[in-house]
């Protein structure tokens, strides 16, 4: 694994590219610029997070990356193809309200991979649940389900599809700080295991630091990419090193300069 | 216990309302000289000849069978029709206008194309009951479209749901709660329009029988039972309909408003 993490980004196959994009949304005859100009590399089973100030276009960016949206001017490529349209390859881990309330915690797991045989499919909902700590509520409807507990089982979901890439929109947000600390950890640990490439929009300094290779940082809307950051400590990291809070202070001072432009 | 004696009568509340109401009513018809209404026990009496005559069943067989094809086919058409139309927005552009028209025509203004079409009998019955259900339901499925979040549709667009999949997955359950509770709403509409309709075009079912009780030698008796087997239906339509909205996979759908 540290080995693994120790080779250097410029080496590694760019996994998706963005060339100059920008996005507006149209409203009341209107253009709302969100995305101004964003060139980014990630490279294949690269961690990145982004930051930035709130309503600057996160989420939109992701959803930009993901296909959801086309960009107004520019382009998105995943291993060198334009990305026109989402794709089960790729699996967005939405803001909120993501799982859909008319299935159990199982159909929503199951729901991406009803083309496997019922014993796979069983034996994924039961390791996945098992991972985001569901068990016992396999049959629950999510409306009696607490807001973290929903987004974990978003997580699950997105993971049973076994994606080369996952979107996560601030994945963690609603969750307690013992959960969050368990769910970031796993996530290291399948991003470890599987060398998915995984985008994270996170507007936790911490959270960042703990889990990036790289941080994108964003400038208020409409976002521009003010800086990007690499944290080259190997994992597990120790968040008391003397590294780790050097890293830690740098881009808090970052932000702080994004957030005044 | 006294304690447990009064949550007791708390049970048989209603019932205890419904007995007073009839006993109220026996008093004031007993009070009030010349015809107001039949009495209860007069009712009661009519109800009875209705039903050894055996003559009620046949009627209320007709009506609901009126009702479930014209509710039915209402069903089937207006909601496709309005979930591809709520869909495609420049569909509803262009219909919108001419449903905006026919819908606050009552359903009862068709009678005489009714007739002119279908003649007197079942037909035209269900037809004017189809269209006493179709704007409603049609206007339902539209708007319900329309209120889908968007991160559903996001959500079923990403799992690479192919379009069949994708309705009956994600379109389907995403409106289920919507229309459901307006076919409940509905169906009692189509009940209020079977009674109407029965007593014009077609020579059976309950409103036939009540306005033939009443041109057949004033039979007020017959015509209160058959109103009151008309409410009892209904009340069991609706409470029929009302168990779908339990029904956890739609329940989401009632609780967070
Ligand atoms: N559908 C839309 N139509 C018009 N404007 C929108 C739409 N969605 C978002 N916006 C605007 O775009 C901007 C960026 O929104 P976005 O959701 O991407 O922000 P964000 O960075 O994810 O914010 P947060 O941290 O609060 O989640 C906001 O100013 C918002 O008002
Ligand atoms: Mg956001």
């Amino acid at each position: 694994m540290a080995a693994e993490a120790t080779i250097p980004l410029s080496s590694r196959k760019a996994k998706l590219q963005m060339r100059d994009v920008s996005f507006a949304f149209e409203r009341d005859g209107k253009s709302i610029p969100v995305l101004d100009k964003i060139s980014l590399d990630i490279g294949d089973g690269e961690f990145v997070c982004v930051v930035g100030p709130s309503g600057c276009g996160k989420s939109t960016l992701l959803n930009v990356m993901a296909g959801f949206l086309s960009p107004t001017t520019g382009m998105v490529a995943i291993n060198g193809e334009t990305v026109r349209r989402p794709d089960p390859r790729r699996i967005m881990v939405f803001q909120d309200h993501g799982v859909f309330p008319w299935l159990t915690v199982e159909g929503n797991i199951e729901f991406g991979i009803s083309g496997l045989s019922t014993a796979e499919r069983k034996e994924r909902v039961a390791h996945y649940v098992q991972m985001v700590r569901l068990q016992g509520f396999e049959h629950t409807y999510p409306p009696d389900l607490s807001g973290g507990m929903k987004q974990r089982l978003q997580v699950a979901r997105a993971l049973a599809m076994n994606p080369d890439v996952l979107y996560l929109d601030e994945p963690f947000g609603a969750l307690d700080a013992i959960t969050r600390v368990m769910m970031r950890s796993e996530l290291l640990r399948i991003w470890q295991a599987e060398r998915r490439t995984i985008i994270f929009v996170t507007h936790d300094v911490d959270e960042a630091v703990q889990l990036a290779d790289r941080i994108v940082v964003l400038s208020s809307r409409p976002a521009r990419i003010q800086d990007v950051h690499s944290v080259d400590i190997p994992h597990p990291r120790n968040i008391s090193s003397s590294g780790y809070l050097q890293h830690r202070d740098d881009l808090l001072q970052k932000i702080g300069l994004a957030y005044s432009a | 216990m006294p304690v447990r004696f009064l949550k007791r009568l708390g049970q048989f509340r209603p019932v205890i309302f419904i007995a007073t109401l009839i006993a109220l009513w026996q008093v004031v018809i007993r009070q009030v000289p010349g015809q107001l209404l039949p009495g209860p026990l007069q009712v009661l009496r009519g109800m009875r000849d209705l039903l050894q005559h055996g003559l009620i069943l046949k009627y209320i067989v007709a009506s609901l069978f009126r009702v479930t094809w014209g509710f039915l086919l209402a069903l089937i058409t207006a909601v496709p029709l309005g979930l591809t139309v709520g869909w495609y927005r420049r569909g509803e552009m262009a219909l919108n206008p001419l449903v905006q028209l026919l819908r606050p025509i009552s359903p009862l203004a068709w009678i005489p194309i009714a007739i002119l079409w279908f003649g007197v009998g079942d037909l035209s019955a269900i037809f004017l009951i189809f269209v006493g259900c179709f704007f409603p339901l049609l206007l339902t499925a539209m708007s319900a479209v329309h209120n889908i979040p968007a991160v559903y549709v996001n959500v079923g667009r990403n799992f690479g749901l192919p379009p069949a999949a994708f309705v009956l997955r994600v379109l389907y359950p995403a409106v289920a709660p919507r229309l459901i509770l307006a076919s409940r709403i509905t169906l009692g509409l189509a009940w209020l329009v079977v009674v109407a309709a029965e007593m014009i075009a077609v020579n059976s079912g309950l409103g036939f029988l009540i306005i033939d009780a009443r041109n057949a030698g004033n039979r007020y008796d017959l015509v209160v039972a058959g109103m009151i087997i008309i409410g009892i239906i209904g009340l069991l339509l609706d409470q029929a309909m009302r168990a779908l909205e339990r029904v956890k996979s739609f329940r989401w759908g009632y609780s967070e408003e």
